[in-house]
């Protein structure tokens, strides 16, 4: 593929000597922006005051999230075989949504249509991308990416 | 909802998170997510075709 990669958000991209830059917000546990995006979707950037960023990541991430379920996605309850440990894994991406859809009984207990399928990768996606955002929000609070 | 307005949603959402994330600026983030929407979309219509191709 010929798409350039200059530009993407890297730590070479920021400095070429390959070290990371220091910045001033460096002190105090550095994890929190990545535990409050993985619990609370946009909550990492919300803590690093990056709103809009939040924002969107919010409303991207919830969107999937319920747009899933609306379409009677399933939710993995347990982990009998491998797709099943993989999709319970994505799911938990998504943090509390996934303990607020399973403790209000939300998605199918079966998947038994093409829509309902689509719904089931709806939700599994949405962990993914959350578990992505989080990390972004880690790196912001680590100097990694501006 | 069918699957055609399916895909557009699930290109969107992912489209977004992915120009957040990978991209540093504004301006490349708007880039890199229509970059990303129209693969998404543009992927999803070529392999729906080579399928309907391939199933005749």
């Amino acid at each position: 593929m010929g798409y350039s990669q200059e530009g993407m958000a890297t730590t070479e991209s920021k400095n070429t000597a390959g070290t990371v830059p220091q910045s001033a917000g460096q002190q105090g546990f550095v994890y929190w922006p990545l535990i409050a995006g993985w619990l609370v979707p946009g909550a990492g950037h919300f803590l690093l005051r990056k709103w809009g960023r939040g924002a969107l990541l919010a409303a991207s991430i919830v969107g999937m999230f319920a747009a899933g379920v609306a379409m009677q996605g399933q939710l993995h309850t347990s982990a009998h075989d491998m797709l099943d440990v993989l999709g319970m894994v994505g799911d938990l991406g998504s943090g509390m949504l996934y303990v607020v859809a399973r403790l209000g009984g939300w998605g199918a207990e079966q998947v038994q249509t093409t829509t309902a399928d689509y719904g089931t990768r709806f939700i599994v996606v949405a962990g993914l991308l959350n578990v992505i955002a989080a990390v972004d929000a880690h790196n912001l609070r680590t100097g990694r990416k501006s | 909802m069918t699957y055609f307005p399916a895909v557009l949603l699930f290109a969107l959402f992912a489209s977004t998170v992915f120009a957040i994330t990978q991209r540093d600026t504004p301006r490349r983030m708007i880039r890199y997510g229509i970059y990303c929407f129209v693969l998404f979309v543009g992927a999803a219509i070529v392999v729906s075709w080579l399928m309907f191709l391939i199933a005749r």
